[in-house]
């Protein structure tokens, strides 16, 4: 390089440079990192959103995103400080980030207390600067959640409570099973939809969360801003409150600390979030592992098909879809019984987990996998080990299964 | 407010033009102006012109530069930006007495600060009293910081998201040097007000010395507890300088209205540097630990440790005339770095918690005088989450110049 001859001019410094920057750019798609293949990630929108719907998404992703502040208005009391810390990248969330939810039955012994008036259901135990967290009063009961992937549901939101008791009423006639919905208080805010069917006390079919005490995902955001992040909203203008404090709540951020249009930009990128993609649907070991899943029982709850009620997401719009859930109940026995509840159901039943998504789930667990409403199995076969009660027989089913079949059931859930 | 400053900036230099015929650039030096400016001088190290007869001088720098990155496939474009454009004023009021100031514009004019504004009273070369809004002598890059110097664009990770460059503080202390044969031996010491309350609970959801900056860390201590600041550094004439620097303060309001209402929570950072040469080759950098006291609500979602460095290397390729400027330089460089933001583990797992960001940079500049650098950036990052999930990956390259003026 030394040995070029004469002054090096500012032309040739510009053609070196122009040399280099164009070397640069064309070797571009080789130094840029990939994009990973769609079949690889779950937050993606669904596709032939609108461009107005799609903006709206983005929005939404945004404040998915969003870490709040103290001087935001996190807490005073809270347990994680974004939506997205608990579900990265709109997958499953980790024991790290789990959250803790208490209460206990009246005197009676079957009205279900969710102790509002002592800091329940949810505990949380971070605060912020100067405020204690709270604890959890004694002697109740208390189960540990982990958080479930947030794609694909608004495909769940859109299935019509009518079409849930339908399949409610074929389990009953059939008698393998026997799921059940979770009639739950319908909040000021919620709008009921065409499809929506109340019980005789103006309550509403459950769908979302463990015990489905969340009616659609305007109530669960609502909730999570208040209970997760002790944001108020337009919808709950009340902080979560430590009672061992006073019986006021109060960070220093005037209510609300967000806008009902936040709250639904939220809930609309959830509906739109693409339905959790499959892979290897072609491998022998899978197919033959689907048909197994079937014989041993697992569809009576992990239902592969259901078919969505009429909806503005043209993808959505009365489409089929492939969950792996019933969206009901079941009693899971003493296995799943923590003793805690929501809602009017018992304590040892759970809402079917969709198992769509089940192969990503590492990827947002830090590699490691954590399955069922606490995470306490870190395997496929601790999971199905833990099915009890109506679930009993296909766990039966499984053990008669040799270890090549096991592995091929464990193939085809990898591939959802 | 800011469009009166904007105002002043512009006077200073309607006076500047006026009085072109007689303006001198000179290098203002401490000390004896030679091989000996250490660490330390970087502040005083800078070119500027002084105004006809006057005692005071003018100088400043300006950075632009050019965008593009690809994070996991995905872009934003091609953007361009004006990050700084910096002021410097300066003043011998007496033999011993002079005036230092720095006023920062980012990215026009969106954020202005005062970086800084210090008298310094010179006893005699071992003995410097300093007071008034200071660069904290932290790791390398916070008191030299300016861009001209860097073949970078970007600023190092260690001194972004550890070290919160640049770090102003209200405070005052003494500095010195001592000779000893072919060794400087220099000394920083200073009383701060400190970080405040923002290193956690932030929007940023982990621990950030950077938001526990605040406009009212130059009006009142958020907490009536000092801190401190402290360096000391070993410069030799032939093979460079390391130092050892450190910073501690009381970060949160733990006291309100004359009460004491919570634990005091403190921070502790510790950093070397270094600057060395082999032959034309030049190696830069610093190491960085953080240690931050975290209320018990907050254990394991906010860093109690953070640490991290960066290694420059620098090497001319050419060194001739070119263009014109005699002593012009072509550099090819290269920057390694690497930060753990929460060291420690996962209470639930017992997992290392990862929280850390890899990345490696390679540069080619033009320095027709060592004033001004025009310098392309290629930059590989690896960012992993708090779990370990899948890294994302970002890469870009960045055009830009930076020029003392
Ligand atoms: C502290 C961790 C945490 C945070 C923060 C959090 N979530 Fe969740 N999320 C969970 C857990 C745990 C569940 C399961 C709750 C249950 O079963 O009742 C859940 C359930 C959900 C569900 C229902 C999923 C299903 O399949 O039924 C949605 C939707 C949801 N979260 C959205 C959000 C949104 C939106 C935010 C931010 C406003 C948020 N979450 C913040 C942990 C969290
Ligand atoms: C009686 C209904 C029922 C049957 C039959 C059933 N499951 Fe489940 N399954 C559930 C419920 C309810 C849960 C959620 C339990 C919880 O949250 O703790 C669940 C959870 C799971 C999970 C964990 C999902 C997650 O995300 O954590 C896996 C895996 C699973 N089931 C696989 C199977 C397989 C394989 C079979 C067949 C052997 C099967 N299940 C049969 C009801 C059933």
């Amino acid at each position: 390089m030394q040995k070029i001859v004469g002054e090096m001019t500012f032309k040739k410094i510009s053609i070196l440079i122009v040399i280099a920057l164009f070397a640069v750019v064309s070797a571009c798609e080789t130094i840029m990192p990939d994009e990973p293949a769609p079949e690889e990630v779950l937050a993606e929108p669904i596709e032939d959103l609108t461009p107005a719907q799609l903006n709206l998404h983005l929005q939404g992703d945004g404040e998915f995103a969003r870490i709040f502040s103290q001087a935001e208005g996190l807490g005073p009391i809270f347990v994680q400080a974004s939506c997205e810390s608990c579900h990265i990248g709109d997958g499953k969330g980790h024991l790290f980030t789990a959250l803790t939810r208490f209460g206990q039955y009246e005197q009676d012994g079957v009205t279900w207390n969710s102790l509002l008036n002592q800091g329940g259901p949810q505990l949380q135990h971070r605060s912020i600067a100067n405020y204690p967290a709270e604890a959890i009063p004694n002697g109740v009961r208390q189960a540990t959640f982990i958080a479930p992937n947030v794609t694909g549901l608004g495909f769940l939101e859109a299935v019509t409570d009518q079409t849930i008791l339908d399949l409610m009423n074929e389990q009953a006639l059939a008698g393998i099973v026997s799921g059940t919905v979770n009639y739950v208080d319908a909040p000021d805010f919620f709008t009921p939809k065409a499809h929506h069917i109340p019980n005789g006390q103006g309550q509403y079919i459950g769908r979302f969360g463990r015990k489905a005490a969340a009616i659609d995902l305007v109530h669960q955001t609502t909730n999570a801003y208040k209970q997760d992040m002790g944001i108020t909203s337009d919808f709950d203008l009340q902080d979560p409150i430590n009672y061992a404090v006073s019986g006021l709540s109060g960070d220093n951020v005037a209510d609300p600390e967000i806008p009902a249009g936040t709250v639904n930009a939220v809930a609309f990128y959830i509906q739109t979030l693409k339905a959790p993609p499959r892979r290897n649907t072609n491998d022998p070991q899978v197919i033959a592992g689907e048909n197994i899943f079937k014989q041993i029982g697992c569809e009576n709850c992990h239902k592969q098909t259901l078919t969505a009620g009429p909806s503005i997401i043209s993808e959505i719009n009365n489409k089929d879809f492939h969950p792996y859930t019933d969206m009901l109940l079941h009693d899971m026995g003493p296995e799943l019984d923590d003793g805690y509840t929501e809602g009017s159901v018992a304590t040892s039943e759970w809402r079917t987990m969709p198992l769509w998504g089940l192969g990503l789930q590492k990827d947002s667990q830090g590699g490691t996998q954590f399955l069922l409403h606490d995470g306490r199995a870190t395997n496929y076969n601790q999971a199905i080990q833990l099915h009890g009660g109506e679930a009993d027989f296909a766990r039966a089913n499984y053990r008669q299964l040799s270890q090549a079949q096991k592995d091929q059931l464990f193939k085809f859930l990898d591939s959802l | 407010m800011k469009t009166r400053i904007i105002l002043f900036i512009f006077a200073l230099f309607g006076v500047n033009a006026f009085a072109q015929q007689d303006t001198t650039k000179v290098w203002q030096r401490t000390g004896t102006g030679d091989s000996t400016d250490t660490q330390q001088d970087a502040i005083y190290n800078r070119p500027f012109i002084t105004v006809g007869k006057s005692s005071t001088a003018v100088g400043g720098y300006l950075e632009g530069n050019t965008n593009y990155f690809v994070e996991d496939g995905i872009t934003e474009g091609f953007s361009m930006e004006l990050r700084r454009f910096n002021i410097f004023l300066y003043s011998t009021i007496s033999s011993r007495i002079r005036f230092l100031s720095e006023l920062e514009f980012e990215h026009g004019t969106k954020e202005i600060a005062l970086e800084t504004a210090l008298l310094d009273f010179r006893v005699n070369n071992s003995l410097n009293i300093r007071g008034g809004i200071i660069l904290p002598q932290l790791g390398l890059f916070n008191a030299n910081h300016d861009s001209p110097n860097w073949e970078f664009v970007e600023r190092p990770l260690s001194s972004t998201q550890i070290i919160p460059t640049t770090l102003s503080e209200v405070g005052f202390g003494v500095n010195g040097k001592f000779y000893l044969g072919n060794n400087i031996i220099g000394y920083d010491a200073y009383l701060i007000n400190g970080l405040q309350s923002g290193v956690v609970l932030n929007d940023q959801g982990r621990t950030f010395l950077e938001a526990g900056k605040s406009e009212e860390m130059f009006g009142e201590d958020n907490n009536g507890m000092p801190g401190f600041n402290g360096r000391i550094g070993l410069a030799n004439r032939k093979w460079g300088e390391v130092g050892a620097s450190y910073y501690t303060a009381v970060y949160n309001d733990f006291r309100v209205d004359g009460t004491t209402v919570a634990d005091k929570n403190s921070l502790h950072i510790f950093a070397l540097d270094y600057n060395t040469s082999w032959g034309k080759l030049t190696a830069k950098g610093e190491y960085v630990y953080a240690f931050v006291e975290i209320p018990t609500e907050l254990n394991g979602l906010y860093a109690s440790e953070q640490h991290g460095g960066f290694i420059d290397l620098i090497y001319p390729i050419i060194e001739r005339q070119m263009a014109g400027y005699k002593n012009a330089k072509i550099n090819l460089s290269t920057r390694l770095e690497y930060v753990d933001l929460n060291y420690g583990t996962i209470p639930e797992t017992g997992a290392q918690i990862r929280d850390d960001i890899y990345s490696l940079a390679v540069g080619l500049s033009f320095r027709p005088t060592p004033t001004t650098i025009f310098r392309a950036n290629y930059r590989y990052q690896w960012q992993t989450d708090f779990l370990g999930n899948p890294a994302v990956n970002t890469a870009g390259i960045q055009v830009g110049f930076a020029t003392y003026f």
